[in-house]
């Protein structure tokens, strides 16, 4: 479902960096993953796989490890004394979880979206800019080339283009998190984590982040954790429900929401506890 | 069983009269207590101003900005301690706020909760609430004493002093109170951890941490006791840092308390000159920090 005439002619290609990965095939393997947060543990043995171009939805209630699994995917936890992960997290072959792992190239290329817009204390222009230097040497102009087509991309470009050079606080929230979303595409990973993204938006704003979830798949992995099961099937391809730190299961959304293999998911979406 | 009786006594409605009349008693009593002591505050408050107002403006002129200090009845002015507080309070801040910078930086960003932090933080704040004629004593031993003599340098280093713990308390606070999110999305577009403190989590407290470096440099202005074993004041025009220095609270200290009318007089102005510039400091923080 390719639809060519929604995207601007002129701008660069996604990902330009490499190959887009052919659908379907694992972009990222979990394989027995363990988590601790000091002593107690919060994800048991966890293993499946992040398709590539799709979207995988992460469902269950609070305190499942939804979120802590998302925190794996790039290292976030690392931040942390007295968290640990074991087990093996592959992406393009490699397992994340090593000691000797860069995790600064590691988050270019599995970038992160959080719950809270987050926008940075500068232009909107820099905001986009600040993510790319990191990383990157460019001119002005391809620079501005970037920032537009970023921000094109998080279908934000139409409200912004006349204000890039003023402070990105005075977006209202729900502009503020199409912002953080261009400023992660910008960056061109290959792997998006979006950890409950419109919880503090509006229904409208809510509907415009589904929607460009939906248009960002054609280039990008995405894994969607959402406390909205209605969220998860209309944007997800596959959806992984986890309780107590487990994933009981992953199927196709449409199977999951109508058919569900375990009687735990079937309680759970069913709404009989969480 | 049943489910509607509320345990206790049964209610007393005279009881409860009683215990209203009683609460509003109490109040009235705390209220007016209240509003004395603040009266009795804001006049002490309005009383020192207004002598410092009534005196110092009716000794302003501007021969007190464009004269040096003379012997007393030969109508001199202010103009080297004026240049002076003005350059050791200028060069103790620009020793002291770096440090307490990247100590306050240290404390919020590097290490929260280690037992280095904890003495850091246990320091800088006894630092911070020392009498500050010990740490003139401290500067006159280490760099009076062994470098020959008093100094405009000891002055600045002494006055250094006051302000570092000043602005390591206001940026740690500062930067504790940016969210973690902000952080991790910092982290997670791939920067790394000094990058992420340089480019982000300063600008953003940038506010608060001006402020501090704003109050620390009101603070110091107006500091005597640890200039009085520093740079010890000079009644000669002098801008070199090696030799003894003027400055306004010393000269104030030594005019206020001489027989001499016209230094009395002065010392008022001077006294004045502070408080306004000080006063202005503050506003200018504020002003910052609701920014």
């Amino acid at each position: 479902m390719e639809s060519a005439t929604t995207r601007p002619q002129t701008l660069p290609p996604a990902t330009p960096n490499h190959a887009p990965a052919p659908l379907n095939e694992a972009r990222l393997q979990v394989r027995g993953l363990d988590f601790f947060y000091g002593e107690s543990q919060a994800l048991k043995k966890i293993h499946f796989d992040l398709p590539a171009r799709q979207v995988t939805g992460m469902i269950g209630p609070s305190g499942c490890g939804k979120s802590t699994l998302l925190r794996v995917l790039n290292r976030m936890y690392s931040l942390y004394p007295g968290q640990r992960a074991t087990g093996q997290v592959l992406l393009d072959g490699k397992n994340i979880l090593d000691d000797d792992v860069d995790m600064n190239s590691l988050r270019a290329k599995v970038g992160m979206v959080f719950q809270k817009p987050t926008p940075f204390p500068m232009t909107i222009y820099e905001n986009i800019a600040f993510g790319i230097r990191l990383h990157e040497k460019l001119s002005k102009s391809e620079m501005d080339e970037r920032v537009e087509w970023a921000l094109t991309r998080a279908a934000i470009w139409g409200e912004v283009k006349d204000r890039l050079n003023s402070s990105a606080m005075g977006l209202s929230g729900g502009q503020q998190q199409r912002l953080c979303i261009a400023r992660t595409i910008a960056v061109r990973p290959e792997v998006i984590l979006l950890d409950e993204p419109t919880s503090a938006l509006d229904p409208i704003s809510t509907l415009r982040i589904e929607e460009l979830i939906d248009e960002l798949k054609r280039d990008f992995t995405i894994a969607i954790v959402t406390h909205n099961m209605q969220q998860a099937a209309r944007c997800a391809d596959q959806v992984a429900f986890f309780y107590l730190g487990e994933l009981v299961e992953v199927s196709p959304a449409d199977e999951m929401f109508t058919a569900p293999k375990q009687p735990r998911t079937q309680d759970y979406i069913t709404g009989r506890f969480g | 069983m049943s489910h509607s009786s509320i345990p206790g006594r049964p209610k007393d409605l005279k009881a409860s009269a009683a215990l209203g009349r009683r609460r509003r008693r109490v109040d009235m009593i705390v209220r007016t207590a209240c509003f004395a002591a603040t009266i009795i505050g804001v006049l002490f408050l309005i009383s020192i101003l207004g002598t410092l107002f009534w005196n110092g403006f009716s000794a302003l002129s501007l021969k007190v900005f464009t004269d040096v200090t003379k012997p007393p009845g030969s109508d001199g002015g202010l103009l080297n301690p004026i240049i002076g507080s003005i350059i050791q309070t200028f060069i103790g801040t620009v020793i002291g706020t770096p440090i307490g910078l990247l100590v306050g930086t240290y404390l919020a960003e590097y290490s929260k909760a280690s037992p280095l932090a904890h003495s850091v933080r246990f320091v800088s704040d006894i630092l911070l609430s020392a009498p500050s004629i010990l740490i003139g004593l401290f500067v006159y031993q280490v760099l009076v004493v062994p470098f020959g003599g008093f100094s405009g340098w000891a002055g600045c280093v002494a006055l250094a002093i006051i302000v570092i713990p000043i602005v390591v308390r206001t940026t740690e606070d500062m930067l504790r109170l940016l969210p973690d999110t902000l952080r991790e999305a910092v982290i997670g577009l791939g920067a790394p951890k000094w990058k992420m403190i340089t480019l982000v989590c300063w600008r953003a407290a940038a506010s608060g941490i001006m402020t501090g470096i704003l109050l620390a440099v009101a603070r110091v202005a107006g500091e005597t006791a640890p200039l009085l074993f520093t740079s010890l004041g000079n009644l000669n025009w002098s801008l070199s840092l090696s030799a003894p220095m003027a400055s306004l609270p010393l000269t104030i200290y030594a005019y206020a308390g001489s027989p001499y009318q016209d230094w009395i007089a002065l010392a008022w102005a001077g006294a004045l000159i502070i408080t306004l510039g000080v006063l202005g400091l503050n506003i200018a923080a504020r002003s910052l920090l609701r920014k």
